[in-house]
């Protein structure tokens, strides 16, 4: 792991002024200092019974346990989480030249059709939705047949690299033979049909992660990878959101390393089969795509290094680690640093209007994933912002380790929220900016106060120093609006 | 030239699955949540989805089904569920709707909830529990609709004394629609139950804490007395008789059941406001013969605009009916009217409403999805279409504009504010129908007139 210190000589820390926070970016088997919390007076915030332990917040003066996570969502409860298929369906959407065939009744493919704004610059089979819609004859006989005619008639029709099919709930039952069918019609058609098994209620949305990157490993190592520079990674968790994954390829090409896949994001089937021959693995969504780092690593010896391309901070970060992983090149590092300093030149002095207008302001945060939550944190404070609340979806005992580490005192910290909670604790907390997904919107809405979607369905790059600008304005945009004077909670009236 | 595509596989569905609209019917019951009894996927996808078109928090609860839950049954995760929904929602009333997962392991739903019933039973008022059956493998959203109306008319109405009361069924249209329709019976001065009515919980107001349950909607109490009703008015002509509610209450009660068609344009407006002066025997309030008398005179003020325009229609069955009427009177051709939905009655039924359509070139098309209702397009080459969101892609694609009604509409802004019925919607509609056309020639112009 490359030094803090070092990494700030590169002069745009200087600029800015601001410390590096030695030793706050720990790697996981770290040892982690132990942290005290304080239980919450559940029964004031109206906390689900059996969740309890899923809520904390951060008091250093008292002993606590850790939260609990890694659970599955209690029945009844209004969870903020999809299912395992929703996992899948997320990692594997961006791969533009396949056919995403999704094995069920309507539903679970009309949800999920175009519903991302993971943007191609090629082929954009990933913007269909394509289902058997199984009927009830179907579900009675089988749906071998109805899959099997499917399958030939798309790939003849839209002449994809590879078909994915995913299994929803109700296949998990009938009992299809999925597998078989896949085989069938590889050998027919000649290209790779990947059976993707993420029926709805076996697991979580983690599971539905695991089962697409399973997906993406038998793709993974059938490509040829000559050519393929020393100095070459794949980039594991970038979706390319309203085009970040360019934004950050093009970061990585500047210091002259080779991007050899992007899992999944701009994604193509044989760039995948290819990502074998990288000679390291940067994962930025960390809780989809780990699994498939430590695959390719026990299998292909490649080493990978998580990063997150979110505010100034992490994003200058995950420049240097990369380039730190290639001692021989000294230039690698030196265009890195060229980089940080020419974009944080320009960026910083564009943030100082709105950190003057959000010092102060308190944030929410509930996202998916744990990691981005890091990031968030750390690009908050930057513009001036404190957060009260920080949760997230799919986040493991590490990450609310590390999160509790980070937050202030009183922060709350929370694992598979719901809207109740969230409302209490927006309340409670007085924030004045939500930032989480689709869902969550319309409960800052409501409440009256600014939203930022970090989710996948926004439309403004949100990665890179350009997306931390984005970012900043979005926030600024939002919680300086004068809408929020006629909020109840503003005084306004009901 | 020859339009061939993969016909087994589904494609851009023009239809949702048959949870969601229960959900959504749900949500129009005075303090109730919705309950999906599957994954939590489910919950989570149709809320999210609901959120787009409605831009409000929508809490549906989940039995959230695991490995065990399917190999077992789903009985125990239900109660779990209804028991922690009770206690922290606290509601009058839990709409279950069922899933492709539940209804296939088989689970008794009904017999869950009576056990449930006895099991939990404290003394304490327990919330009323209606049981929809939706599975998605069956049917589209509209029949979840239906279901659950049916399924809450079924489980509360009572019988008792006949009284001065009229029962609006008046399908999945817009909370701007509902609220309109509350005015006019409210105007006739006549006691009614309208269900759903989803005007609020729907299209709310500010909040100034987190409700668990927005406020608004029809009571239970109030659904009890459907029963007694002197008429039932339904909107809609494709409603499958085991779903109809006011055919329920004919048979079972000898509520006196009136189907009309979604009433969009003058005369199908007029068949509903008719309606209500002979049920009522009051006359419609001056203002409604206001709307009529501005629309007719908007109908001809924008009458070349529109005559002979050629537009694809599609949505819902009974919505594309009803806009089939209205697009015919006011001389536009609807070269395809298509739907997802399958009934086997839209071309019955449009043929009732528009006898010569077979001479005016008008095709009809049940079970459809995007990718069909596309290769039409390039045929039949329309003026514009006319449907949800869901026709976007295809009208970027093949550069034809799109006028946007229905649900869900996720990419514009007030689908929920969007009026669609009565002389009031059909202004709506005809002014906006008329814009689009306006616009269009503007744009194609190479002068760039000023006035239009």
């Amino acid at each position: 792991m490359m030094n803090d210190e070092k990494w700030c000589t590169c002069g745009a820390c200087k600029t800015i002024g601001f410390q590096p926070r030695r030793g706050s970016i720990r790697v996981k088997g770290e040892e982690i200092p132990q942290q005290y919390f304080k239980g919450m007076a559940m029964e004031q915030i109206g906390i689900l019974e059996g969740r309890e332990r899923q809520v904390l917040e951060k008091n250093s003066d008292v002993a606590q346990a850790d939260i609990a996570c890694d659970t599955s969502s209690l029945s009844g409860s209004v969870s903020q989480r999809a299912c395992v298929f929703c996992g899948s369906r997320v990692v594997l959407y961006p791969v533009a030249d396949a056919i995403h065939l999704v094995h069920g009744p309507i539903g679970c493919a009309a949800y999920t059709w175009d519903i991302r704004g993971a943007v191609s610059s090629g082929p954009e089979l990933h913007r269909l939705s394509f289902s058997t819609d199984l009927q009830e004859m179907d579900v009675i006989y089988g749906g071998e047949k109805k899959l099997y005619k499917s399958l030939i008639e798309l790939i003849e029709q839209y002449k994809p690299k590879a078909a994915f099919i995913y299994s929803t709930c109700i296949v998990g039952l009938i009992g299809d033979d999925i597998e078989a069918v896949c085989k069938k019609v590889a050998r027919e058609t000649g290209i790779p049909v990947l059976p993707v098994h993420s029926e709805g209620f076996k697991g979580t949305k983690k599971d539905g992660y695991k089962a697409a990157c399973h997906a993406l490993m038998k793709l993974i190592g059938t490509g040829s990878t000559e050519d393929i520079s020393k100095y070459s990674i794949n980039i594991l968790g970038e979706f390319n959101l309203a085009g970040e994954a360019w934004i950050i390829r093009q970061y990585y090409e500047k210091m002259g390393i080779e991007v050899v896949a992007t899992l999944t994001g701009d994604g193509r089937i044989d760039a995948v089969r290819r990502a074998h021959g990288a000679t390291l693995n940067v994962v930025q969504c960390s809780g989809s795509m780990t699994w498939l780092a430590k695959e390719m690593e026990e299998k292909y010896g490649i080493p990978y290094i998580r990063v997150s391309y979110f505010g100034i901070e992490d994003m200058s970060k995950s420049l240097y680690d990369v380039a730190v992983k290639f001692p021989d090149r000294p230039d690698i590092m030196e265009a890195a640093k060229q980089i940080v300093s020419e974009e944080v030149k320009t960026l910083y002095p564009s943030l100082q209007k709105f950190k003057k207008a959000l010092t102060g302001k308190k944030a929410a945060i509930y996202v998916g994933g744990a990691f981005k939550t890091f990031s968030l944190i750390k690009a908050l404070r930057s513009i001036g912002m404190s957060v009260v609340l920080a949760g997230s979806q799919t986040g493991n005992q590490d990450d609310y380790a590390r999160l509790k580490e980070m937050c202030d005192e009183g922060t709350v910290i929370v694992d598979d929220s719901n809207p109740v909670e969230l409302s209490k604790f927006i309340l409670e907390k007085g924030a004045d900016l939500l930032i989480g997904g689709v869902k969550e919107r319309p409960i800052a809405f409501k409440l009256g106060i600014g939203f930022c979607d970090h989710n996948h369905e926004r439309k403004i790059p949100l990665a890179g120093f350009i997306g931390m600008y984005n970012f900043a304005l979005e926030v600024y945009q939002s919680v300086m609006s004068p809408v929020w004077q006629f909020a109840p909670r503003k005084g306004g009236t009901l | 030239m020859k339009h061939e595509h993969a016909k087994t596989a589904t494609q851009n569905a023009c239809k949702l699955c048959n949870p969601l609209g229960a959900c959504l019917a749900f949500r129009g019951i005075e303090n109730c949540v919705p309950f999906l009894h599957g994954s939590q996927g489910c919950a989570t996808y149709i809320r999210r989805y609901l959120i787009s078109h409605y831009k409000e928090p929508i809490d549906i609860a989940s039995s959230n089904f695991h490995e065990e839950t399917a190999v077992f049954g789903g009985s125990h995760n239900l109660k779990i569920g209804l028991k922690n929904v009770s206690d922290q929602y606290k509601p009058d009333v839990i709409g279950v709707a069922t899933t492709c997962l539940s209804e296939t392991i088989g689970d008794d739903v009904p017999m869950i909830l009576r056990e449930y019933k006895k099991e939990f039973k404290n003394g304490s008022p327990m919330p009323i529990m209606i049981h929809a059956s939706t599975p998605s493998y069956q049917g589209s959203h509209i029949d979840g609709f239906h279901a659950a109306v049916h399924a809450s008319v079924k489980a509360l109405a009572e019988k008792m004394p006949r009284q001065k009361l009229i029962n609006l069924f008046p399908n999945m249209v817009s909370p701007a629609d509902m609220r309109y329709l509350k005015e006019i019976l409210g105007n006739f001065g006549v006691p009614y139950m309208m269900l759903p009515d989803y005007s609020q919980t729907m299209d709310g107001g500010p909040w100034a804490e987190y409700h668990r349950i927005p406020p608004g909607g029809t009571p239970a109490s109030a659904i009890t007395t459907a029963a007694s009703a002197m008429a039932s008015i339904e909107f809609g002509s494709t409603i499958e008789a085991s779903k109809s509610a006011a055919g329920y209450l004919d048979v079972m009660f000898g509520v006196p059941a009136y189907h009309l068609p979604l009433p969009i344009g003058i005369k199908g407006s007029d068949k509903f406001f008719s309606l209500l002066e002979t049920l009522t025997e009051e006359k419609r309030a001056e203002k409604y013969e206001d709307e009529r008398r501005r629309l007719v005179d908007a109908y001809a003020d924008g009458h070349k605009y529109v005559f002979d325009k050629r537009v694809i229609i599609y949505g819902e069955e009974d919505l594309v009916i009803g806009m089939t009427a209205f697009l015919r009177e006011i001389g536009m051709v609807p070269v395809l009217c298509a739907s997802g939905g399958k009934s086997g009655l839209l071309k019955k039924r449009i043929e009732e409403l528009v006898p010569d359509m077979d001479e005016l070139g008008i095709k009809v098309r049940e079970g459809v999805d995007f990718v069909d209702i596309e290769d039409e397009a390039k045929i039949l080459q329309p003026d514009f279409l006319i449907g949800n969101s869901k026709g976007y892609t295809m009208s970027r694609k093949n550069s034809i504009p799109l006028l946007r009604l229905g649900f869900p509409i996720h990419d514009r802004f007030g689908g929920q504010r969007m009026h669609h019925l009565g002389y009031r919607g059909t202004q709506e509609l005809f002014d906006r129908i008329v814009n689009t056309v306006i616009e269009q020639r503007q744009n194609a112009s190479s002068i760039g007139y000023t006035y239009m």
